[in-house]
């Protein structure tokens, strides 16, 4: 079980700078995330596109502004739980919580701090009706173990990085043949790796499907056959083993909409005095949270972390006081 | 010089919201949508990186071309119509007296 001061589930820019904030206050905090890498948000969705509203930075890239936090969070030696998702949470009986993720890790922490933007990054899924009947059993979402593609044969269809490069690495001596499909001719993707797929495809080591997409599934209890549909009108049939609709990530509440937390608006009530939820010891802060005034900004969800964590500091040593010490007297020092 | 323009935004239950769109404040279709708390995301912030914000254009109004960002977006987006546009690369001017958009299916 891992143990911490407080336990922030959500590691984009609020969670990673409520780290900082905390190990001011020497509260050592885990974060737990869906994603595979911190950052959120910045990292996932726009890591090269400016942020123009982070005092001091006059610009700053997100993906930028991720390395600077995490540099920042450093001193205070943060865990991580990465790749899961927090799915359960009990009181442990002792006045904090146990958080369970999806793949079984379990934490315990006094103080719960929801940091969540706005939820969990789940596949954006092609509205395909018998869709669902084949998850697992040959439509992938995620490509979490490449060698469980060996040898067989696959379809990729979106037309952003992630598409084009399970496509390259796969069509390169892994899959017996790989056929990616996209609903047009550009690419939303970095140029290179749009160039190498191309190039793999005029050199026949994969086929490539432009201004078509995959609009119908068959087979007999496992995927056997996708109907595509073409920009002409035509229609056509590909046998296949897999098929894997790689159209990026899409924010879900999930199962903290399950927690007994107010929601409002799919978004956690909290009270502005210092970001509490309903329940003794459960905070929300940043884009997951919602109170009259509030303006969904990184900026705001900073400036909540920084409140929450002197309310947990009281929460977790109520005989303590807890005097605001400035970095500028202080410095920054990290635990030992 | 109008300070605002009358636009009219149906949701995805087909309400007609009617809305007097202000000019001079950079505001986008994806903005006042979600001003008005209508089911618009805009989960990327207007960089025309999610397609959460998609709409019909229903009225007969000539906007700017779609951008090669918002293109690329709609490629990989559902529901996709050759009206469809993303609210947050549609910024309100004076040239859209009289929009009506449609929210698009999540």
């Amino acid at each position: 079980m891992i143990r911490t001061d407080i336990l922030i589930i959500g590691a984009g820019p609020v969670g990673l700078f409520t780290v900082f904030e905390a190990g001011l206050l020497k509260l050592r905090c885990h974060l737990i995330d869906a994603l595979p890498q911190p950052g959120g948000q910045c990292s996932e969705i726009y890591p090269k596109k400016p942020i123009y509203d982070i005092p001091g930075y006059p610009e700053v890239l997100a993906g930028e502004l991720i390395d600077k936090l995490m540099e920042q969070a450093a001193p205070f030696k943060p865990g991580f739980t990465l790749g899961e998702s927090a799915r359960t949470i009990e009181e442990d009986g002792e006045g904090g919580y146990i958080v369970t993720t999806d793949r079984g890790t379990v934490h315990q922490a006094p103080v719960v701090a929801i940091a969540g933007g706005l939820g969990v990054f789940t596949p954006r899924k092609p509205p395909i009706s018998e869709l669902i009947d084949f998850e697992e059993k040959g439509v992938d979402y995620i490509i979490r173990d490449p060698e469980k593609y060996r040898d067989k044969k696959v379809v990729i269809s979106g037309g952003g990085d992630s598409a084009l490069d399970w496509t390259y690495f796969l069509a390169n001596g892994v899959a017996e043949h790989v056929t990616m499909i996209h609903r047009s001719q550009s690419f939303r993707a970095h140029p290179d790796s749009v160039q190498k797929v191309m190039d793999m495809s005029q050199e026949g080591k994969l086929d490539l499907l432009l201004d078509s997409e995959v609009v119908g599934l068959s087979g007999n209890g496992r995927l056997r056959q996708l109907e595509i549909k073409h920009r002409s009108g035509e229609q056509s049939s590909l046998d296949t083993e897999y098929w894997m609709p790689l159209f990026g990530l899409t924010p879900k509440l999930g199962p903290i909409a399950d927690w007994g937390l107010e929601i409002e608006k799919n978004a956690i009530k909290v009270d502005t005095l210092d970001y509490s939820t309903n329940r003794p010891g459960i905070y929300a802060i940043g884009d997951v949270n919602t109170y009259e005034g509030k303006l969904k900004l990184i900026l705001c969800g900073f400036h909540e972390g920084t409140l929450m964590v002197q309310s947990a500091f009281k929460r977790i040593y109520p005989d303590k006081k807890n005097v605001l010490k400035y970095t500028t007297v202080q410095g920054v020092q990290g635990f030992d | 010089m109008e300070e605002s323009v009358h636009i009219t935004i149906i949701d995805r239950e087909g309400v007609p919201h009617e809305v007097d769109a202000p000019l001079g404040i950079g505001m986008n279709m994806m903005e006042l949508s979600r001003s008005m708390e209508l089911p618009v995301e805009g989960t990327c912030g207007g960089m025309a990186m999610c397609a959460s914000c998609q709409m019909y254009i229903e009225s007969e109004h000539d906007l700017l071309e779609r951008n090669d960002d918002e293109q690329a977006m709609l490629d990989e987006a559902w529901h996709v119509q050759d009206n469809s546009r993303l609210g947050c690369q549609i910024p309100i001017s004076e040239q859209l007296e009289g929009l009506v958009v449609r929210i698009a299916p999540e």
